[in-house]
């Protein structure tokens, strides 16, 4: 081998921040003659330390790929939604088009226009534009992601997994990951589980699948899917039966000892006892609730010296009221849910259960960590050392996407309070800006009269509610929302329902809109249940011959299977040709130790006439003279979306932006600081990362930590400085489940979704069957349908990859070999999975990995012919497939006594998409069937403006422009 | 002697082809580039990759393991495919032991993909001339890299730190020491090849759960009252018998 003479090229590298997945890594782009060369990992950058995954490695074909969009696009007049028949535009007449459209409906009915982001890490901006626009009709992908796992936990500790926080292996003992996706969270986990498997450390791996991080696991559990509450309730039970919970712990730091009235007949059932009528109404927990006193034998407030509350028993107060601590009508609930009850659902034997119990909880116990760290409590205490139990433990969509999702990931949240591990060495940590108050303070408008003509919206169009006051109805009780986001239906949407979005504007329920705005979100194929409906509601014409949904606007990079649907279509940039910020205001990179927030910074130019969305966004702004975007004489405010990021302030002076690092007029400051001229320079400085790591003292135990709260008061991350204590009862669902009953001083839910909020808002965890399951025939759909988030692959981003769609062209629906022999299905046979929903036509693979009642196959693989410019034999089309033509995206309504329409097929809590509770059967395909996945589409063709496909690719930087 | 290697510790390698793919960006626009891709948005893309990660199962459900194995060219001390190739393209370097192929003697004629029992040569189709990992040999001797980044590609890239590399002849070297240490071994010794790169098996960590360990005096149960002592009034033996 001998390097080729050539003249020596100019090479440079150019941090920035990756982009192929939402982990946000540090990496140094490698540039030789303008072209990308290298892409590595940044040593400095405190997320990655210099590592690297595949998809990382592959940005250079994502930067060349052919699927690129690289003009502004129309519909051809005439031609039918669907067949990708455009016409290149200027990026003029699009704004034109646009912002003459937009402001029509601004001035008449604001909640007309819709705008959903298919990932959330640039949702402070888009947000910001939406509330502007006065739209109610905004979200980003949360509610068909894991919106149950950031609510279930985050209305527990006030934090939950992934940006907001997660397992320190750098302490742990033992660690268990509980149905896991192997995107959440790529680099940060893979490098921890390296460095704790070296260290010695356990880990358990409770999954239906053993793929990715489970195949490293020291122990697989394997879990029939949507069981997962019955394990975590019966460990519970288990835990509270041997004394193994962290009675200190939860004393203090939790709700356990608080009484509850427990007077059936009182309106005031189910609620604390309080010793007065808080002060003020704010978004934080007074410190106003009783215990029963073991020294004293009656009732004090808690936390006062000297104190220690009874955790079981019922008492009787002085007025008569019978009274339960909270841990004892927890204590009640975990009673029958015993390892023997779980193993029957689970199909994890019950000594496995039993065992998992006493290892977390000897572990936790015996295993304890003494940090010498000074830290003083909310109560003034001051402690010596910070303590930890080192078990920790890390959930995502496995968990999440189930209709029981939320109680389940309610279930967890306290399995890990009992074990005292909130934000301890060891155990789980926060991440600022987290812990939130419970619930955070961000509340949308609980009125239909928030939206106004010409007027931003009255309010943030995504919150969390803390009773049915806050919910975004009208006098009725009908969704102001389109998604029907925050309604009874699914009170606590907290992400909002991008899942139902179409369905819902198609049928007119619970209105129609003009204009869809999508950013990002490939909503006609994989990022949708039921595709095939779906795809025809986004063609679908009323009598009067308009389209159902009248205009469609689709902003990506790539010709993904949704831009076929588009009336317009704006071309986004990559990741490498922008300028972008992981930005405080949404969901940064923060670290255990303290913010961490970055940006990215152009690479190479755009290509084609690509224009970065937050550009479109502003021009939008601009043009439409929303508020935040304009001057006072209407003149437009900020040059581009740097300037705009620089400048742009909360409220006028209020010194929080966009960006924490380098405020104040020379970068003096961080967090909160006047406005700095040089701010992306010095980012750009400091391999476009700022870090700021907090004293030690104020690391941990942050729901109750004096010295960081205050911190986080003085520099506004928080309004309070109130301490956070975990909700082992939560009260919140209680006064849901009063208003149900009738009871209460709230709005109380419409008569049909009376029982449905009754049953599921219960205070404390408990486990059903998934809906989907409840309304299926077992018999004749007797298997599980899950879905695999592969390391390489992130959803459907990458199958125009030319290096990651070699590692997976096609996807196979994986069976258990035992299961697939009695069906009389042999390794590698064509087959029809099929639910009650559709059915699919793909390959199976007989798999020893998997649970035998379930199936599962890998996420997005599957495209439709022609997309993302694959050629139309691509192996992506013919032989990939998608599962998700077997999922609905509604249940009939009658699944839970809730009248004759439908609703979301979804946590009945949260609307959380319930992707995993598809119930199918298998069979062979019939002999003479053709060998090509089923169902096929319209093939789509090249826009105008896509870089040409090659068919043979000798990639060398620098040479081969 | 240097001999150069990777020692792959299998105990932590979840299978996400970081290796893969950052082997080949980097090669494919490196010395031994470029790597070509063959209908890369058709039908059966296939390329060249100088390292893959195979998946597979063993044993049968529930006491099933899945292994990623990543495989790339092991640079053999005793290396078959060297003596086997008609132009001497095929070398080993007395310096470091890494194997390499000299493009420009190498006539494509394919005998040392057959003597390779690894299955780790890759031809490349465009330039019709046999490819393989270099140990990123364009890296680790670049004056201009920093001792950090004199690293082969994959390595670097590794989030679980999976790979490890340096010489294997050094006793005191890390990868020595993990081979001594966590039982590392070779691929299919019996070939006399002697492969320079180990592998390093599962290693499994249980705890071992005394029954008389699983509850302690202190247990808060006691506290809540849910273990009472007995009430001294309770009937005892001290009532009806008198020895």
């Amino acid at each position: 081998m001998q390097a080729s003479p050539a003249p020596a090229p100019v090479t440079e590298i150019k941090n920035t921040t990756c982009y192929m997945c939402a982990c946000r890594c540090g990496v140094r782009v490698h540039l030789r003659d303008g072209q990308v060369r290298y892409i590595d990992g940044n040593p400095n950058h405190p997320l990655n330390k210099g590592v690297i995954c595949a998809k990382g490695s592959s940005g250079i074909m994502k930067q060349y790929s052919p699927a690129r969009l690289t003009r502004p696009l129309r519909r051809k007049a005439g031609a039918e939604r669907g067949l990708g028949e455009f016409e290149p535009i200027s990026w003029e007449e699009a704004f034109t088009i646009l912002s003459e459209r937009l402001a029509k409906i601004r001035a008449t009915d604001p909640k007309k226009f819709a705008l959903f982001t298919g990932r959330d890490q640039m949702q402070a901006l888009t947000g910001l534009f939406a509330r502007q626009f006065g739209t109610p009709n905004y979200a980003a992908h949360g509610g068909f992601c894991s919106v149950n796992m950031a609510a279930g936990m985050i209305y527990t500790i006030g934090g939950s997994f992934w940006e907001f926080g997660g397992p320190d292996l750098d302490r742990s003992k033992l660690f268990v990951m509980i149905g896991t996706a192997e995107d959440h969270h790529s680099n940060p986990l893979k490098m921890a589980l390296g460095k704790f498997k070296r260290d010695g450390g356990r880990f358990i791996s409770i999954n239906p699948v053993r793929t990715g991080y489970s195949a490293i696991a020291d122990e697989w559990v394997p879990i029939r899917p949507g069981t997962d509450g019955a394990l975590l309730l019966a460990i519970i039970h288990e835990i509270i039966a041997l004394g193994l919970y962290d009675r200190d712990f939860l004393v203090k730091y939790s709700n356990s000892g608080q009484l509850i009235n427990v007077n059936e007949d009182s309106d005031e059932f189910g609620m604390f006892l309080r010793t007065e009528v808080p002060e003020e109404e704010a978004c934080y927990d007074p410190q106003d609730k009783l215990w029963w006193d073991r020294n004293t034998d009656k009732a004090v407030v808690t936390h006062q010296a000297g104190a220690d509350p009874y955790l079981f028993g019922e008492f009787t107060l002085r007025d008569g009221t019978p009274v339960k601590p909270a841990f004892q009508l927890l204590k009640e609930r975990v009673e029958n849910y015993t390892a023997d009850w779980a193993a029957g659902i689970t199909g994890i034997p019950a000594d496995t259960i039993r065992r998992l119990a006493r290892e977390m909880g000897v572990t936790a116990r015996d295993q304890r960590i003494e940090l010498p760290i000074n830290w003083t409590d909310s109560w003034g205490n001051e402690h010596d050392t910070v303590t930890g139990n080192p078990v920790s433990f890390h959930a995502m969509r496995g968990l999440a996407a189930h209709s029981n999702g939320f109680q389940t990931i309610r279930a967890l949240a306290i399995l890990m309070s009992l074990l005292g591990t909130i934000d301890r060495p060891g155990g789980f940590r926060h991440k600022v800006p987290f812990p939130r108050p419970i619930p955070p303070c961000a509340r949308t408008p609980n009125t239909p009269l928030a939206v106004k003509p010409n007027h931003p919206l009255d309010g943030l169009a995504l919150g969390w509610p803390s009773d049915p006051d806050d919910l975004f109805v009208d006098e009725q009780g009908q969704p102001v929302r389109i998604d029907k986001g925050f309604s009874w239906e699914y009170p606590l949407s907290v992400h909002g329902l991008m899942h139902n979005v179409i369905t819902n504007a198609w049928r007119g329920d619970p209105y129609s809109i003009d204009t869809l705005l999508i950013f990002m979100a490939n909503m006609s194929w994989n990022s949708t249940m039921n595709a095939v409906e779906v795809r025809k509601m986004l063609n679908d014409k009323g009598e009067d011959g308009e389209y159902k949904i009248p205009f469609l606007v689709v902003c990506d990079a790539f010709q993904s299977e949704m831009t076929a649907f588009a009336d317009l279509v704006l071309p986004d940039t990559t990741y490498l040709e922008r300028h972008d910020v992981m930005s405080i205001l949404d969901r940064p990179i923060s670290e255990f130790d303290g913010p961490v927030d970055s940006v990215r910074i152009p690479v190479v130019p755009p290509t084609g006439e690509c224009k970065p969305f937050q550009e479109v966004l502003i021009e939008i702004g601009a043009r439409l003279k929303l508020p935040v975007f304009v001057n006072k004489d209407g003149s437009r405010k900020y040059r581009d979306y740097p300037d705009f990021i620089v400048n742009y302030e909360t409220e006028p002076g209020s010194g929080i932006g966009f960006l924490a690092g380098w405020r104040g007029k020379g970068g003096e400051k961080m967090l909160r600081g006047e406005p700095n001229p040089n701010q992306w320079e010095m980012y750009a400085k400091n391999d476009c990362v700022f870090h700021y790591e907090l004293p030690k003292s104020y690391q941990y135990m942050r729901n109750w930590n004096k010295g960081y709260l205050e911190w986080s008061q003085r520099n506004r991350v928080t309004r309070y400085a109130e301490p956070i204590l975990i909700h082992i009862y939560s009260e919140v669902l209680q006064k849901f489940r009063t208003a149900a009953q009738g009871k209460g001083p709230t709005r109380k839910p419409p008569e049909h979704l009376k029982k449905r909020i009754e049953t599921y808002f219960d205070p404390l965890p408990f486990y059903y069957e998934t809906l989907e399951s409840q309304a299926s025939d077992k018999h004749k759909y007797p298997l599980c349908a899950v879905t695999q988030r592969p390391m390489a692959m992130y959803h459907s981003w990458d199958s125009q990859n030319a290096w990651l769609r070699q590692i997976h062209t096609h996807n196979y629906l994986y069976v258990n070999t035992h299961t697939a022999r009695v069906a009389g299905i042999a390794d590698g046979d064509w087959i029809w999975v099929e639910s009650q929903w559709g059915k699919v036509r793909c390959m199976a693979k007989h798999s020893e990995a998997v649970e035998p009642g379930t199936v599962w196959t890998w996420n997005a693989i599957g495209k439709a012919a022609g997309a993302w410019n694959l050629t139309p034999d691509a192996n992506e089309s013919q032989r990939g497939f998608l599962l998700n033509h077997v999922i609905s995206e509604e249940l009939p309504a009658s699944v839970d006594k809730a009248g004759p329409g439908k609703l979301s097929n979804s946590d009945p809590i949260t609307g959380q998409a319930a992707w995993y509770d598809v119930r199918v059967r298998i069979y062979k395909a019939e002999a003479g069937e053709p060998e090509q996945t089923s169902p096929q589409f319209e093939t789509m063709k090249p826009y105008p403006g896509q870089p040409e496909r090659k068919s043979v690719w000798n990639f060398f930087a620098g040479k081969n422009k | 002697m240097t001999q150069l290697a990777l020692v792959i510790d299998l105990n932590v390698c979840v299978g996400c082809q970081a290796c893969v793919t950052n082997c080949k960006e980097w090669n494919t626009s490196g010395d031994a580039g470029p790597m070509v891709d063959q209908n890369p948005y058709g039908k059966d893309p296939t390329g060249t990759f100088f390292n893959r990660v195979q998946t597979f199962e063993v044993g049968e459900f529930p006491n099933t393991e899945t292994i990623h194995f990543p495989k790339s060219c092991l640079h053999c001390e005793d290396p078959p495919c060297v003596p086997v190739c008609p132009t001497g393209a095929s070398y080993k370097r007395k310096e470091d032991g890494i194997v390499l192929v000299d493009y420009d003697k190498c006539i494509g004629c394919k005998y040392c993909s057959w003597a390779c029992p690894y299955g780790v040569r890759e031809f490349d189709e465009s330039q019709k001339v046999m490819k393989k990992c270099t140990l990123c040999v364009d890296r680790i001797y670049d004056p201009n890299m920093t001792e950090e980044e004199r690293r082969p590609a994959c390595v670097r890239a590794c989030p679980t730190s999976a790979r490890l590399y340096g010489d294997i002849h050094d006793p005191e070297s890390e990868v020595s020491h993990a081979i001594r240490e966590a039982g590392g071994y070779q691929l299919m010794p019996e070939w006399g090849t002697s492969p320079a790169n180990h592998y390093l098996p599962r290693r499994k960590t249980k705890l071992r759960l005394r029954h008389d360990e699983i509850e302690r005096a202190d247990n808060p149960l006691k506290i809540d009252g849910l273990l009472p002592k007995p009430s001294k009034s309770e009937p005892s033996l001290d009532d009806v018998t008198s020895w």
